[in-house]
């Protein structure tokens, strides 16, 4: 039964996107936000992360876009004085957070009961030697191991045990960071040093190597009755040794019999109860023996976590609703399955289908880094796949990837997934030589009987690349996709479409249903499969979309794998087009790869398809839908790139034209523009080749930025300042866009970069918000950390950058949404580039201003005017100001700014520079608020992780190059006035001593001590300005000093902008001894 | 290289052979389902049904439940891990055929054979490359069907096909249990038929996987106190082993043919008396139902036997399945068929004493009509998914029986508790 004795709820969100903890997390809150409200419960959110649904006003009762630290979140319960606080939905930061509190004593202060799970069962799941002795006590097995707080320790545990490799795990870490697998002693102490400072509790654990053992994972969840279920059952096909979030992992389990299966189950289940999980999800991870059987367990996370997401997608069971609910006093046969909706939550869903996740990496992000997959998780994305088996499932995930897999040692998979990856290339070789034989085979035999046999060829094809009909169908049944076929055979994939078409190989659906379709699904999603042997004589595959004549459908495309510069921005845009149109009354046929996604839970749109986005499956549920239009502008370049394709093929591409999107990406096209609409634009050339490039590049004059055409998230983007680079970038950069030309910019320096992101009906257009960069133009926009409203900008400038966005918008034809990048120097605005389509920062925006640029645009979109829109939409909410086609910056409540700042994955990747650049290298964002822009960039320096810290907190280290070292002397002036020590190196102490500030002169790292690296190990420097010299050469200091710091979490401001900012916020946060949190539903609601 | 080319050929012949696709399913409403076929090459007559289980496919082969029925597992791939010698759950396989979407190689430390020779050896056929998912669908609506199975080289009309499975008399009233029980009577000792003698009286859950044994779960046999254990006779109507394994952790078993009169069990002296799972019908096993009433104390015995007195007689009897709906039956119930019945591992059963709620095994396609179930009877388990009974309890006499299958095998072993109740009614 419900607990009525609790009224107020605080979840606690898991901050910004960051490998490890991505965005499955939002989908997990959410699902656990709406759940609860609709019982009655009054939920407070707090979540730094703007990018999220859950952060939506309209989720909570009172949303807090605030720092997930102690001190904010302690603010947030004294003000809303919850009943109960519920950990287990943010990832692995709520439930640290969460201790953190509770240690701190402000639940007990404030009388708040922790649900869902209580401290001392997370303490036994998280404590390796609460855990090592709770399983001792269940008699389960476990690799021999020992925990150690010091080097010392850790090399007793290590002869204890006896035998190399072993492998090293960071207690309270996220994703495994700073463990690893040593061979050797020299590997060993390196790898225990660097886990021992990631750790939040010092400690580190030593344990005999399981490597190469295959690796289970089950989803339990409990209720407070004692009665427990597994979701989903999760083998993973890169054994042991290889972090989970990089394995390719399938579902259910593939290689145990019942037995094994069933002894796993029992002890996943003894393991929860003995941990003391009362009510909820975990995850219990299992390794075992592929020669012997021996089976130990690994861990248990007493939590939600990416594998429950995974698992809730790959079953239809929403573990994080059920989670929720269980942990408000419901038990499990309480509460209704929603996908039958006939049958209990209380049962283990039976998959008739099998999953495939496989991740996604970008290491061509992070030129040097180590790409050997290892226990630390490098993947920054995933897609999953479903099939009817697992050659389909697996050959759909990796097409959904956009990218090769890589990294994995396929000679390390069980024998059973070596053999069907076997026969995979087995038939594509196949495909490849013996279909010549086979067709003419076919031919001659058809000449000789003189008319068309079954066997023959399809002369769609036409000429050496047809293929036999039989070979086409299994081809299909194998999970092929048209491409691949007609890349096997020598063909082209329009090709093979027709003839596929011709011979009406279509498709069959398949649901997630829950029960195998042992009962009815109300609320089924669909994956696609070609069935080995169709059946006679009838067809069962009735599906008819009971298409309501008065009631439109409209496809949503989402995005795919998160990866760098696409990522839960895009969903989140998805998702608001999905709400949005639903809203209308339109139905909603979403099209998604991405498990961890919002867009991708089975009730955010009316039909949800799990299929990779390309044109084959596109299409094909297209038609099956009869859809009266699509979506593409919303998930980012994945759908953007099939537009021209889709419409082609006949589908209706809603809001801005392919054609126009594709303009604004013609380079001749968009500079005629830019002139004519009297836009400043840096001169530019294309080039082809290095010696095109060179030329072009002394005439403009070097700095210049030079990136391939056609990318998204500054893939391969750069500032050159010399010719030498320039050279070398060309020759590399030719490769990496596939011939595609290079574009060279002159590079504005020292100049502001400007984000505007709006939103068109294709007459008026309203414009969300201008963004101002903190960081100089030339770091990429993704990256950079932004305020709005802009602080810098005179009157005239707005003016001028709102009659630049509505002409672009005009003339580019935009229904939909639009983002303008532009640069001002000196007062004059300069064009960068426009996209019509949505960008990084439509989330963050609407935010800011309180309304929805998404939805508004997918009602536009969907044939509404943006008055009518904005009539309903965003008055109430913003409550005044939003004048369309006035000066709409307005909208954001004067009293309140708002930063944003971007998070990084450097410490996951040892050995990459960390210094920003126009290739964009951020995962994730944090968002926050401010009565002054000062204030809130400082607050979202805590919420990115890395606080300034206050005076008498620590010291902080300069070294300024000497162009910025006059404008610098002021800054450090001031920061010697707030009382804090400055350290800094030679010469910037030098200036600074002549500028009459004190400070202590710092060594090189090279020639000797105290240096950058001692100060921070001591705990001395707690904050490093760096700005770089030279600009591309990063000089031998910053390149020992970055890693370091970002190992150490020690911020690193490397722009004299940003130091400014930085500065300014420390001075404002000085004077202020707290910062009362304000909701965002207050925020907006304030508006006068 | 040379092994590369021949797997390449291999392949080639199997994908070949999937082209052609000569073999198929008719069912008696006209609708024929292809496949290619695998296991033994025999033309089959069957009653079709689904199982939604994800593993355990040798439990299942090996349930001699599933005699006269046709096996349609859901689950995506079949053939993973092979097929050992200790996860048999009888002496045989007894299905008519099965039916599965992928067949693949195995890949398990246990595993001694493929599913593909196990069948060819125990004369069973398959189909693989079947579309499950549309057949389980057509089976949820029109019910479970009468099928035949064509996998022999010689062709044969679909046609023909449909009408031989329309001709079949089908599963209704016919006494399937007669044809999979044991010839005699046998004291079980460790594994049902001898064939894993490790298996001996421990308990399967403490089984480590590396073929060692917890020493500290088993009993050692040890014939003095052995003699002070319980004797329990077990009825077979197609008894899984696990049912005797479980049984036999702490019992005396001695296993009985499904005719064996109630007299002659009693003249063993008995315990308690256990009624197995079974295949088929209970309604067409009247001399069950009587033995059951003898047993019960609610009919008199044959005039020449008298052991007891029938006022005082207090014979724990616990049933299973097909045991289940025989003591109902012999309590004055009735029992009808379900449209598709409930085959699988992830039915939520509800314990009405406790509120708890197991996930079970089952495997049934008749069950016990609750408006007819008489005032002797009590339902003690329910089923969470359609609220059939899946549990009774007599009021007054010391007997009791589930729908579902405790002993798991496949399956969850949420409901092994069961055992344990048994033996302490035994030992009041």
């Amino acid at each position: 039964m419900k607990r009525s004795d609790i009224k107020g709820i605080l979840v606690i969100g898991s901050g910004p996107i960051v490998i490890g903890q991505g965005c499955e997390f939002d989908y997990s809150g959410c699902q656990a936000v709406k759940a609860l409200r609709r019982e009655g419960y009054r939920v407070v959110l707090v979540n730094s992360n703007p990018a999220t649904v859950m952060t939506d006003p309209e989720m909570a009762d009172a949303t807090y876009i605030e720092p997930l630290t102690v001190d904010s979140v302690a603010a947030i319960i004294r003000k809303e004085r919850p009943d109960a606080l519920l950990p287990t939905l943010g990832g692995q930061t709520a439930l640290n957070l969460a201790m953190k509190l509770k240690r701190s004593g402000v639940l007990d202060e404030c009388g708040v009961e922790m649900i869902g799970v209580d401290a001392d069962a997370i303490a036994r799941a998280e404590d390796r030697n609460l855990f090592k002795a709770a399983m001792g006590e269940l008699g389960l097995d476990m690799p021999r191991s020992g925990s150690a707080h010091s080097l010392a320790e850790a090399e007793a545990v290590a002869a204890g045990i006896g035998t190399w490799p072993l492998v090293i795990r960071p207690g309270f870490t996220l994703g495994g960071t700073g463990g690893g697998i040593a061979r050797d002693e020299t590997e060993f102490r390196d790898i225990v040093q660097r886990g021992l400072d990631a750790s939040l509790n010092s400690e580190v654990l030593v344990e005999e190597s399981l490597v190469g053992w295959k690796e289970f994972e089950m989803e339990v969840m409990r209720d407070r009755a004692g009665n427990a279920v597994i979701v989903c059952s999760i083998e993973n096909l890169d054994p042991m040794g290889v972090h989970t979030g990089d394995s390719i992992t399938v579902a259910p389990i593939q290689t145990l019999t019942d037995r094994e299966y069933q002894a796993m189950r029992d002890d996943s289940i003894r393991v929860l109860e003995k941990i003391g999980i009362e009510t909820g999800g975990s995850n219990v991870q299992w390794a075992v023996n592929p020669a012997t059987g021996r089976r130990c367990i690994i861990e248990m996370n007493p939590r939600v976590s990416r594998s429950s997401a995974l698992a809730s997608k790959a079953t239809g069971f929403p573990i994080a609703k059920i989670a929720a609910l269980l942990a408000v006093g419901y038990t499990l046969d309480e509460l209704a399955n929603d996908i039958t909706r006939v049958t209990p939550a209380c049962f283990e869903p039976a998959l008739d289908y099998v999953v495939v996740k496989v991740p996604r990496f970008t290491f061509e992000k992070f030129p040097g880094s180590d790409r050997t997959l290892g226990t630390q998780m490098k993947s920054v994305g995933e897609a999953m796949a479903i099939g009817r088996t697992f050659k389909q499932a697996y050959l759909k995930a990796v097409r959904s990837l956009e990218a090769p897999l890589a990294g994995h040692d396929v000679a390390s998979f069980d024998p059973w997934f070596r053999a069907q990856l076997g026969e995979i290339e087995a038939f594509r070789r196949f495909l490849a030589t013996k279909n010549t034989k086979a067709t003419k085979n076919a031919k001659s035999a058809k000449n000789a009987q003189g008319s068309g046999s079954d066997a023959s060829p399809c002369d769609a094809c036409g000429g050496n690349s047809a293929i036999v009909p039989e070979l086409l169908r299994q081809a299909k049944v194998f999970g092929f996709s048209d491409r691949e076929i007609a890349a096997a055979i020598g063909s082209d994939e329009a090709a093979v479409r027709r003839m596929r078409l011709a011979l009406g190989i279509r498709p069959e659906f398949g649901e997630v249903d829950t029960c195998a379709g042992e009962f009815e699904a109300k609320t089924p999603y669909y994956y696609s499969y070609y069935p080995s042997a169709t059946f006679q004589p009838f067809n069962l595959s009735t599906f008819q979309p009971d298409h309501d004549a008065l009631c439109r459908r409209i496809m949503v495309l989402g995005g795919g794998p998160n990866r760098i510069g696409q990522g839960i921005e895009f969903d989140w845009c998805c998702c608001h087009a999905a709400f949005a149109l639903r809203g209308r009354g339109i139905e909603v046929v979403m099209v998604n790869s991405n498990p961890e996604t919002v867009s991708t839970d089975y009730d955010t749109s009316d039909r949800l398809y799990f299929e990779p986005l390309t044109f084959e499956d596109v299409m094909e549920i297209y038609e099956r839908e009869r859809c009266d239009g699509a979506i593409v502008q919303f998930g980012g370049q994945t759908p953007l790139n099939l537009a021209a394709r889709l419409e082609e093929a006949g589908v209706r591409v809603l809001g801005t034209s392919p054609r126009d999107i594709a303009l604004a990406e013609d380079r001749d096209f968009f500079r005629s523009l830019v002139s004519e609409l009297g836009v400043r634009q840096p001169p530019s050339g294309i080039a082809h080749a290095v010696g095109d490039a060179v030329e072009i590049a002394a005439g403009i004059g070097y700095p210049v930025l030079v990136r391939p055409s056609f990318v998204l998230g500054g893939r391969g983007m750069a500032i050159c300042y010399r010719e030498e680079r320039l050279r070398e970038y060309v020759e590399e950069a030719v490769r990496v866009s596939e011939g595609r030309p290079i574009l060279i910019d002159k590079f504005l320096t020292h100049a502001t970069e400007l984000d505007v992101d709006c939103v068109s009906d294709g007459e008026a257009t309203a414009i969300g918000a201008i963004l101002e960069h903190v960081e100089e133009a030339g770091c990429h926009s993704g990256d950079a950390a932004a305020v709005t409203p802009p602080v810098s900008l005179s009157p005239e400038t707005i003016a001028e950058v709102e009659r630049i966005a509505k002409a672009f918008a005009e003339r580019l034809h935009v229904c939909g949404l639009m983002n303008i990048q532009l640069a001002v120097k000196d007062g004059e605005v300069w064009m960068i580039e426009v996209n019509p389509r949505a960008s990084r920062t439509v989330p963050f925006v609407s935010k800011a201003v309180g309304w929805s640029l998404a939805g508004v645009a997918a009602r536009c979109m969907a044939g509404e005017r943006l008055g009518n829109v904005a009539n309903v939409e965003m008055l109430p909410i913003a409550n005044s100001n939003c004048q369309l086609g006035a000066g709409n910056t307005g909208n954001i409540p004067p009293s309140r700014y708002c930063a944003k700042e971007a998070v990084f994955p450097f410490a996951k990747f040892p050995g990459a520079d960390i210094t920003l650049t126009p290739e964009m290298k951020s995962t994730g964002e944090v968002m926050a608020f401010g009565p002054d822009a000062a204030t809130a960039y400082y607050k979202s320096q805590i919420a990115a992780g890395s606080p300034l810290p206050r005076p008498g907190e620590g010291g902080i280290m300069l070294s300024i190059r000497d162009e910025d070292k006059v404008a610098a002397i002021p800054l450090a002036r001031r920061l010697d006035d707030l009382g804090y020590e400055i350290w800094a190196t030679r010469g910037t102490s030098t200036a600074l001593w002549k500028a009459g500030i004190e400070c202590n002169a710092l060594y090189r790292v090279a020639l000797g001590s105290p240096n950058a690296l001692d100060l921070m190990r001591l705990g001395k420097v707690k904050w490093i300005v760096n700005t770089r010299d030279g600009g591309e050469m990063a000089a031998h200091d910053s390149a020992k000093i970055r890693p370091f710091a970002v190992l150490h979490g020690v911020p690193v401001t490397t722009t004299l902008a940003a130091f400014a900012e930085a500065v300014k916020g420390l001075e404002a946060a000085n004077g202020l001894q707290a910062i009362e949190p304000t909701s965002l539903q207050d925020i907006h609601r304030r508006n006068p | 290289m040379l092994l590369q080319m021949s797997m390449q050929a291999n392949f080639e012949a199997k994908w070949k052979a999937e082209r052609e696709r000569l073999a198929f399913l008719a069912l008696d409403d006209g609708t024929v389902f292809r496949g290619v076929a695998f296991g033994a090459a025999r033309d089959a007559l069957g009653e079709v049904v689904f199982n939604t289980g994800m593993s355990g496919y040798q439990e299942i082969l090996t349930d001699p439940s599933y005699s006269g029925q046709f096996v349609v597992l859901t689950t995506a791939e079949v053939g993973n891990y092979g097929v050992n010698a200790e996860d048999a759950e009888s002496r045989g396989l007894f299905l008519s055929g099965l039916l599965i979407g992928d067949l693949t190689e195995p890949s398990n430390w246990r595993s001694e054979r493929s599913l593909d020779d196990y069948l060819k050896a125990n004369n069973v056929p398959g189909l693989y490359g079947v579309d499950t998912r549309a057949l389980t669908l057509h089976i949820r609506e029109h019910g479970n069907r009468k099928a035949f199975l064509h996998v022999e080289r010689a062709p044969l009309d679909q046609a023909d096909a449909v009408r031989r499975a329309t001709a079949w008399e089908g599963l209704d009233g016919q006494d399937y249990a007669a044809r999979v029980t044991t010839a005699e009577a046998y004291a079980f000792a460790g594994d049902a038929h001898g064939e894993v003698e490790k298996l001996k009286g421990s308990k399967v859950e403490k089984l480590n996987f590396d073929g060692t044994f917890d020493q500290s779960a088993i009993q050692p046999f040890d014939p003095a106190s052995s003699a002070r254990r319980p004797l329990v006779a077990v009825y077979d109507f197609g008894v899984k082993a696990n049912i005797l394994r479980s049984l036999a952790t702490w019992a005396r078993v001695t296993v009985v043919p499904a005719k064996t009169p109630a007299e002659e069990v009693l003249a063993m002296k008995p315990d308690g008396v256990f009624l197995s799972n079974g295949p088929a019908d209970p309604a067409a096993l009247p001399y069950a139902v009587e033995n059951i009433r003898k047993l019960l104390g609610l009919e008199p015995f044959g005039s020449t036997f008298q052991p007891f007195n029938l006022s005082t007689f207090q014979l724990p009897l616990m049933g299973i399945c097909l045991g289940h709906q025989l003591l109902a039956l012999a309590c004055g119930a009735r029992t009808a068929r379900l449209k598709f019945g409930h085959h699988g591992c992830n039915h939520p059963v509800k314990d009405l004493a406790t509120g708890k709620v197991e996930i079970t095994s089952q495997n049934h396609n008749y069950a016990v009509i609750e408006e007819s179930l008489p005032d002797c009877l009590e339902i003690t388990h329910v089923n969470l998914n359609d609220g059939t009974i899946e549990g009774v309890r007599h009021k007054t006499l010391p007997a009791f029986s589930v729908q579902y299958h405790p002993e798991a095998c496949p399956g969850p072993h949420d409901g092994a508790g069961l055992f344990a109740k048994f033996r302490e009614m035994l030992a009041k």
